[in-house]
Formats: structure tokens, C-alpha cells, sequence
């Protein structure tokens, strides 16, 4: 490994760490916007669960390149053929984890916010969804750390589709190890910078988790993680 | 939709059976490199799950090693290992196991950590040394999120071995690295299609080895 | 807690609709050097395309260090899959320049040609283009798809021409990118021009690249398509096989451009890189990527300066 070439080219690192984030979190954010909608709907009516997790699972099973081709005839060769892709796979990790997160939410609790005259719209806002943080939140670690990881993939269509992806074809074409292993690198270190982002973000929102009983909130979060992987 | 006739004309093309190149020699190829990367994906997940959970330590270690896991970008590793070993099977082996880990190692935890504390409790006091409580007790009540576990990650790693084709290892990505190479997209659209139908397959045949071995009490419960 | 609540998901709700808008209103990445336009190009600023191999990035790169020295605005695309999606995207004028290669671009253009010298090649290449686009002067630099064998297997099976490969057909598994198989310079000639037919022994491997090169090397293919001005083939004491029926063609470089897209400074600029090219020098760039490592933008501009470009 060679760190001389890793330290003469850290802006070009700097440059596609850049786009890696962009690509990766832009998907993340489109897949919750869309995601928590959905996830209402399916918690509210509970028939309709099964046929989008069904699609959400399908569209999952899509191989990342195939989707990328695909779309290029449509969307042409811009940002958007690899964020669309990105988006619709974070649907299986999101939508299961707004849907769980909201029927997790004791009823006792909804009940009490219901006498106390919340309607429908206060309650969901100020107590289902802060309930569901924990659960929400570990959804969207798995989802951000996969998204930033998948991106690498869009390299095969282009230089500027693939974010760090970039230093993994490149070091392959010409044989320089060096060159893969920085990308690699560079995308973990990456995606667990994300994933520590939100576990901060995640315990911010929730100060009361703290003040729980420690084997409560660790069984809840620990099966929120189970669902999600 | 135009694609889906495409793939159909492809799809039934008799020459695309036959040959190295046909869909039964890439299938087996795709399903072979799946079931020896779960298994090796089981075979590091569930003893450490199964160890952690049961000694209620290094919860923290197992979310941090799945998130490592998760992570890792498998293009980058498979390169990096294929350029060590050009055309060996074991890094494709070893990149989809490291994909299927996550799920299986903190499923298993987390069946383990959930097992009914009454039972436990109980084995305990019938005498049961460790060993017995986490073989009799705890890996039983901890099956149906092991098994969700591995068909998590058998989905994962079904849809994602298309990359084994991007270092010529074959399988079903052969058809659309080839597709995309040649700009024919009804391969890449077969590719991509039995890349799907297999996924879901996998889902299929999980659930049902889930349920063979499955206690009905323990089902019922879960 | 109420009001904190409240804050802290109106933030969290205007950060999300925040991106979605900035994302929205920018959907051609942000990086200005880099990155295809809606409006493709229009002439005075040019998109710079190349296909997935380090020898066509590299020009791509000289191109654009030439094109810049002259005031033109430059962005690239570079390493896009293969020339079949590529050349879509300059037939849209989503891509403005691209290097080519004559051969290789007739070939792809007619499947059924039989050209085989540089003037047949540029004559039928300039009719059979789609009127919207264009080729520049080729240059004397030429880089050819080539049948390699190990020096090993050269002595042991007589092997000196491609034609010779009829005495082996039978064994050797023949070794490419993808798009050889069907290619008509691939498979599909090597059946049809010397009667050597390898539709069931070919393995696809990369862009003769490290793949190909090792698969030749360790036996896992006995022949293989590397392109000849590659570095590895004298690297590695591979033998290269003649083509006397001329399978492989003229591949001399070419400039293609979409001709709405560039206007005469731009034709000219591009034609001194074509003249200042030979296969020796393209050799040798390729081999500064390729072996030493160095930086593709790097070789390119170090030889532009030196040949005078800029």
C-alpha cells in the first residue's frame, strides 16, 4: 500500500468522498420522505402492508447494474439513474421500520393522548413519531450505511456515477492495489461516520431512553436492529 | 412493457439453455456461490451470536461488527481481493458471506437475548449446566429469528452474487455485465429478471426449512 | 419537552424538504469539471467522453488539456461502460468529442465490412456515420485488437499466425472483453475471415486488462485479445499472432465528434493531437498509466506541453 499515493491525491479522495455522501444520503432522504407516508398508511390500514412490503422486498432484489441500464434509456446518464435505484432500495429497510416504529407505540400511551384531547395529527406528532425514534432511527443506519456503500456500483456506468466507486475501477484497470484499497477505505470510514452521525442524532431526540430501565430500551432497540438487518 | 417482452424472447430462446454460456450452467453457478457464502455467513454468525447473547456481553461488538459489515462496499473488496488472485472462487465467497453476516449475527443475538426468561430461569434451576440452557433452551426459542436471519441474508446475497461476474466468475451477472457490454437489453433484463425470481425463491425455501425445524410451540408464540 | 419536540421535528422536516429542493434543482451533479448537461453542449463548451480502458481515458484527458489551452470550456465523462452505450450518447450530442478508432468504429457501425486498409476503412467510416457526427483526421497512431499467445505455447504448437490457431481450436479457450464474442473483430470474424471457431471456448474476462493478462499467463485461456499497444505484451514475452487477412483492420485513432457541437478552433486543435500521435508515443503514454502508475491527467498534460499542444 502506498500512502505517498494516497497523500498526493487526497483532493481527488476529498472530491469523491464528496459525491459518495451526496449520492448516498440523497437517496436516504428521498426513501424517508417516501417511506414515512407509505409506512402511515400501511400502519393505519394493515391490509395494505403485506403487497408493499412485497414490492418494496422485490424491488430490493434487483441487481444494482441491471437497474442503472435499465434507466439510462429513460433518465439519461445523470445523477438521478443512480439515485432513483438507491431510493427504492431503501424502501425495504424504511418502510418496515416506520411501520414497526408506529405500531410499537404502547396503546395505553396513544389512549392517554387521546383523552388528554390530542387529535389525530398532535398525536402522531408529538407522541407516535418521537416514540418511534429508536426504531426509526436504526432503520435509517442500516439504510444510510448500505446506500453509502451501494453507490460504489454506479462506477461501473461512468467516473462521476460512483462516487469512491471511482478508485475501485480505476485500481483495477491498471492493477494498482493501492488505489482500491483507499476507496474501500475511504467508503467505510464514510458510511460509519454517517452511521455515528445518527446514533447521535437518535440519542439527542430521545433523552428520555435514558432515564428507562438499561435492559428495556436495549431488548426494544435490539429488536428494532433484528427487523431491520 | 417492451422489457418484459424482450426478456421472454430471450428467455425462450432454446441456444440460451445450452453451453457454458446457458441459463442452467450460469444458475448453478449463481446458486452455488450463494449457498457456500451462507454457509460460511452461519457458520461465523450464529456460534458468535449464540455465544454473545447467551452471555448477555458484547451486544455493542455485534452491532458494531454488522455495521462494519454492512459497510464494507463489496465491488471495492472483490477487486481488491481478485486482483491478489485473479479468478479464484474464495473472494467472491468471501464478500457475499461478509454481506450475509450482518443479518444472521444480530438475528441470532437477538433470538438469543429474547428467549423466554422463564424458561431460562427454569432450566437453570432444573440444573442444566450453560452449555445445556443455551443448546436445549435458548438456541430452540432463538430458531425463528435465526432462520429470519438467513433468509435476510440469503436475499442479500442471492441478488448481489450478480457481481461475480464482474471479475468473470460467472453466475447470473454474467448475463448483464455481457448485456450491458453489447448493449443487448434483453439479456440484461433476463439477467436481472431470474436474478430477481431466484431471490425470492430463496425467500421461499428458507421460510419452509424455517418451518420444518421450527417447533410448533415456539412458532405459535413468535 | 413539548416545544422541544416540536422544534426539533419542524427542523428535521424542514432539512428534509430542503435537500429534496436542492436536490430537485440540481440533477446533474455539482462538481463543475465533471458531470453530462441536459442541454448537452453547445459550441464553445464541449463534453469529453471515453470508453471503460485507460488508453482511451488517457486521450480523452490530451484532448481536453488541448481543448482548454484554447479557451474552450471542458467537462468529461470518462470510463462509460463500453462504446455501444457510448456512442448513443454522442449521437444525442450528450457527448460532444470521443476518441475512436476507425476500424473498430466501422466494424461497430457495419458489422459486415471487409475493409482492411487505413483509406477503404476511412471512406466506408465517413458514409456509413450518422450525418450528425463526424470524424476528424486518424491519426498514424494505431491500436489494435491483437491475439496473444504465451511464448511457451508459441513454440510448442508452431503458432505465428492467427491462422494457425486452426490447429488448436479444438483446445485453447480464447480469452476477451465481453463484447468480443459477438464482435465481427472478435468471435464472430475469427469463425467467418480464418475459419477458427471459438462461439464455445471463450471466456469473457475485462478490458484486457490485469484479468486477461493474468488468465494468459497462468493458462486459464491460452489465447488472448490484448490490445497491442498494451505494456504487458512485451512485459510478459507474449507472442502476438499476424493477421494477414487483416481481421483486425486500420485502427488508426480518430477524433469523433458531434458536429453541432464543435466549431473550427476545436476541429483544429483536435487534429494537431492526431498529428502529433504515433504508436510508439501511445505505447508509451499508456505504459506511464498502465505500469508506472501515474496519473492519467498527469501524462496527459505533461504530453501535451512536450509535443507543443498547449
Amino acid at each position: 500500500m502506498d500512502w505517498g499515493w494516497v497523500s498526493d491525491h487526497l483532493d481527488l479522495v476529498g472530491h469523491y468522498t464528496g459525491r459518495n455522501a451526496y449520492l448516498g444520503l440523497i437517496a436516504v432522504a428521498f426513501g424517508f420522505l417516501v417511506s414515512l407516508p407509505l409506512g402511515l398508511l400501511c400502519a393505519r390500514y394493515r391490509w395494505l402492508y403485506a403487497p408493499i412490503s412485497a414490492l418494496a422486498t422485490a424491488l430490493y432484489a434487483i441487481p444494482s447494474l441491471a437497474f442503472f441500464v435499465v434507466l439510462l434509456d429513460f433518465t439519461g446518464l445523470q445523477d438521478r439513474t443512480i439515485i432513483i435505484p438507491l431510493t427504492l432500495y431503501t424502501l425495504s429497510v424504511l418502510v418496515p421500520a416506520v411501520v414497526d416504529g408506529l405500531t410499537n407505540v404502547p396503546e395505553h400511551v396513544r389512549q392517554a393522548a387521546t383523552a388528554m384531547g390530542f387529535g389525530p395529527l398532535r398525536r402522531l406528532l408529538q407522541v407516535e413519531l418521537p416514540l418511534s425514534i429508536p426504531v426509526l432511527i436504526a432503520g435509517l443506519r442500516v439504510a444510510t450505511v448500505s446506500s453509502i456503500s451501494l453507490v460504489s456500483v454506479g462506477s461501473l456506468l461512468g467516473d462521476s456515477f460512483g462516487g469512491l466507486g471511482y478508485f475501485f475501477t480505476r485500481g483495477y484497470q491498471i492493477d494498482y492495489p493501492t488505489e482500491i484499497w483507499t476507496g474501500v477505505i475511504a467508503v467505510v470510514v464514510l458510511a460509519l461516520a454517517a452511521d455515528l452521525v445518527l446514533v447521535a442524532v437518535g440519542r439527542l431526540l430521545t433523552p428520555w431512553v435514558r432515564r428507562s430501565p438499561r435492559t428495556v430500551i436495549r431488548r426494544r432497540t435490539a429488536r428494532a436492529q433484528a427487523r431491520a438487518a | 412493457m417492451s422489457i418484459f417482452t424482450d426478456f421472454w424472447g430471450w428467455f425462450t430462446t432454446g441456444a440460451n439453455w445450452h453451453g457454458s454460456d446457458g441459463i442452467p450452467a450460469r444458475l448453478s453457478e449463481h446458486v452455488q456461490y450463494c449457498l457456500l457464502a451462507l454457509a460460511l455467513a452461519s457458520a461465523v454468525g450464529i456460534p458468535i451470536g449464540l455465544l454473545t447473547g447467551h452471555f448477555r456481553r458484547g451486544g455493542l461488538a455485534v452491532t458494531a461488527l454488522s455495521t462494519a459489515a454492512r459497510a464494507l462496499p463489496t465491488l471495492g473488496i472483490l477487486y481488491v481481493l481478485a486482483s491478489y488472485q485473479p479468478l479464484a472462487v474464495f473472494p467472491v465467497i468471501l464478500v457475499l458471506a461478509a454481506l450475509g453476516l450482518p443479518s444472521i449475527l444480530v438475528n441470532t443475538y437477538t433470538g438469543v437475548v429474547q428467549a423466554d426468561p422463564d424458561a431460562v430461569d427454569a432450566a437453570r434451576g432444573m440444573g442444566m449446566r450453560p452449555s445445556q440452557v443455551l443448546l436445549r433452551v435458548e438456541l430452540p426459542s432463538a430458531l425463528p429469528l435465526i432462520w429470519l436471519g438467513i433468509r435476510l441474508a440469503a436475499f442479500q446475497v442471492v441478488s448481489t452474487a450478480t457481481i461475480a461476474a464482474f471479475v468473470s466468475l460467472g453466475g447470473l451477472g454474467n448475463y448483464i455485465r455481457f448485456g450491458l457490454a453489447t448493449r443487448d437489453y434483453p439479456q440484461v433484463v433476463g439477467g436481472a429478471v431470474l436474478t430477481v425470481v431466484l431471490a425470492l425463491l430463496s425467500l421461499l425455501v428458507v421460510s419452509l426449512a424455517a418451518r420444518l425445524t421450527v417447533s410448533k410451540g415456539i412458532r405459535a408464540r413468535s | 419537552m413539548k416545544r422541544r419536540t416540536r422544534l426539533l421535528s419542524t427542523l428535521a422536516l424542514a432539512a428534509i424538504t430542503a435537500t429534496a429542493l436542492a436536490a430537485c434543482g440540481s440533477s446533474s451533479n455539482p462538481v463543475s469539471s465533471e458531470g453530462g448537461n441536459d442541454s448537452g453542449s453547445s459550441a464553445g463548451s464541449v463534453v469529453i467522453g471515453s470508453t471503460n480502458f485507460p488508453e482511451n481515458e488517457l486521450l480523452a484527458n490530451i484532448y481536453a488539456d488541448v481543448l482548454r489551452a484554447k479557451g474552450v470550456k471542458v467537462s468529461t465523462q470518462l470510463n462509460i461502460g463500453s462504446r455501444e452505450i457510448v456512442y448513443k450518447l454522442i449521437q444525442s450530442g450528450k457527448i460532444t468529442v470521443l476518441p475512436e478508432y476507425n476500424g473498430a468504429l466501422l466494424a461497430y457501425l457495419d458489422p459486415k465490412t471487409t475493409a482492411t486498409t487505413k483509406d477503404a476503412t476511412d471512406q466506408e467510416l465517413s458514409a456509413k456515420l450518422d450525418p450528425k457526427l463526424e470524424v476528424l483526421e486518424p491519426s498514424s497512431a494505431e491500436d489494435k485488437d491483437s491475439l496473444n499467445v504465451t511464448k511457451a505455447n508459441a513454440e510448442k504448437y508452431d503458432l505465428h499466425s492467427i491462422a494457425d490457431l486452426t490447429k488448436v481450436a479444438d483446445t485453447f479457450t480464447l480469452g476477451g472483453p465481453p463484447e468480443f464474442k459477438t464482435r465481427l473483430q472478435g468471435v464472430v470474424g475469427l469463425k467467418s475471415v480464418y475459419g477458427v471457431d471459438f462461439s464455445d471456448r471463450f471466456q469473457p474476462l475485462d478490458e484486457a486488462g490485469k484479468l486477461t493478462i493474468d488468465a494468459l499467463k497462468d493458462g486459464s485461456v491460452q489465447v488472448a485479445d490484448i490490445f497491442s499497444t498494451d505494456p504487458s505484451i512485451v512485459a510478459n514475452n507474449f507472442v502476438t499472432l499476424t493477421d494477414p487477412k487483416g481481421l483486425f483492420g486500420a485502427q488508426n485513432v480518430v477524433p469523433l465528434v458531434y458536429k453541432a457541437g464543435v466549431n473550427q478552433t476545436i476541429v483544429d486543435a483536435l487534429n494537431a493531437v492526431s498529428a502529433k500521435l504515433d504508436t510508439p508515443t501511445l505505447a508509451r503514454l499508456v505504459s506511464e498509466v498502465v505500469s508506472d502508475k501515474k496519473d492519467s491527467t498527469v501524462v496527459a498534460s505533461e504530453f501535451a506541453k512536450s509535443a507543443g499542444l498547449v
